[in-house]
């Protein structure tokens, strides 16, 4: 039980009986990613190497057969490059993220 | 513990705020990948290849190109190359250094082509690794691994079985696996 609805438009491609999104939030972050490098904030391939970075950070301080949570990286990816763009601000993206956590439940949407 | 779910979920909401997006182009995006994007395409052009010698002849010699014709959506493909398995080779895909994958032809990449086991494995022993995936090769078969990056995708152009022969596209299309593309599977 993964806690998640994966239902209608957020339902999993399966392919070869592997669920590709596993929560909804993944094809957010990813869906972002796409749409403003098509929108020509960046080219795709400045996410590529953001992405190939932060790969690098994750396997410098873990075991070697540890997966790596692909889209928990692709999160900090799109994050640092947005970042590095001067279109976030880390400090802002902390705090709200840290409200968003912490909503009363029934507020949650 | 998922972190990441909240700072996606922050992320989405300043960029709305700005006006960088709203929410519908992200929708799109995600219906695309999850609908018309997908190992389909790489089944059309594997299918084609088949049926089409001198498509299949401009597949080999650039896989851009001959793919353009299709107007397949997403930018991720810069410089899609086909390499193609023969009795004497066999080749399969990985990308050592995080996940590059050809997402425009296979959909998004299946969860264990970014495991740390298939990404130095499949280098050092690779007929370990196809075996741990059911696929046995042919003594004397050589097995050729293409390291993908973000500027080169590849993917590979199974051999048509012979049990196929005579089968149309759509009946060929629908025969041709994902994992057979990344070259772990043999059809």
């Amino acid at each position: 039980m993964s806690g998640f609805a994966l239902s209608g438009r957020m339902s999993p491609p399966m392919e070869n009986g592997e669920v590709v999104f596993e929560a909804p939030w993944q094809s957010r972050v990813f869906g972002m990613a796409v749409a403003l490098s098509e929108q020509g904030l960046y080219p795709w391939s400045d996410f590529q190497q953001s992405l190939i970075d932060e790969v690098a950070v994750w396997d410098q301080v873990h075991p070697a057969d540890e997966n790596y949570p692909y889209f928990d990286i692709f999160q900090k990816a799109l994050t640092n490059l947005l970042v590095g763009l001067g279109h976030l601000n880390e400090a802002q993206v902390d705090a709200l993220s840290h409200d968003l956590a912490h909503l009363p439940h029934g507020h949650d949407h | 513990m998922s972190d990441a779910k909240f700072r996606t979920q922050a992320i989405e909401q300043l960029l709305i705020e700005k006006g960088m997006l709203n929410e519908s182009q992200i929708d799109d995006v995600v219906a695309r990948y999850n609908e018309r994007v997908g190992p389909l395409n790489g089944a059309r052009l594997v299918a084609k290849a088949w049926l089409d010698e001198s498509f299949k002849a401009t597949l080999l010699a650039d896989g851009s190109a001959a793919i353009e014709p299709f107007g397949f959506e997403g930018g991720q493909v810069d410089k899609l190359v086909v390499v193609e398995n023969t009795p004497e080779t066999h080749n399969v895909v990985v990308c050592t250094l995080c996940s590059c994958y050809p997402w425009a032809i296979l959909g998004l990449p299946p969860k264990w082509y970014k495991d740390p086991a298939y990404r130095s494995r499949v280098v050092r022993e690779p007929r370990a690794v196809l075996a741990e995936f059911g696929t046995q090769l042919p003594d004397g078969q050589k097995v050729s691994v293409w390291d993908s990056s973000a500027e080169i995708r590849y993917m590979v152009l199974p051999q048509l079985p012979q049990r196929w022969v005579g089968l149309g596209e759509d009946e060929l299309i629908d025969r041709v696996t994902r994992d057979s593309m990344i070259g772990v599977e043999v059809l």
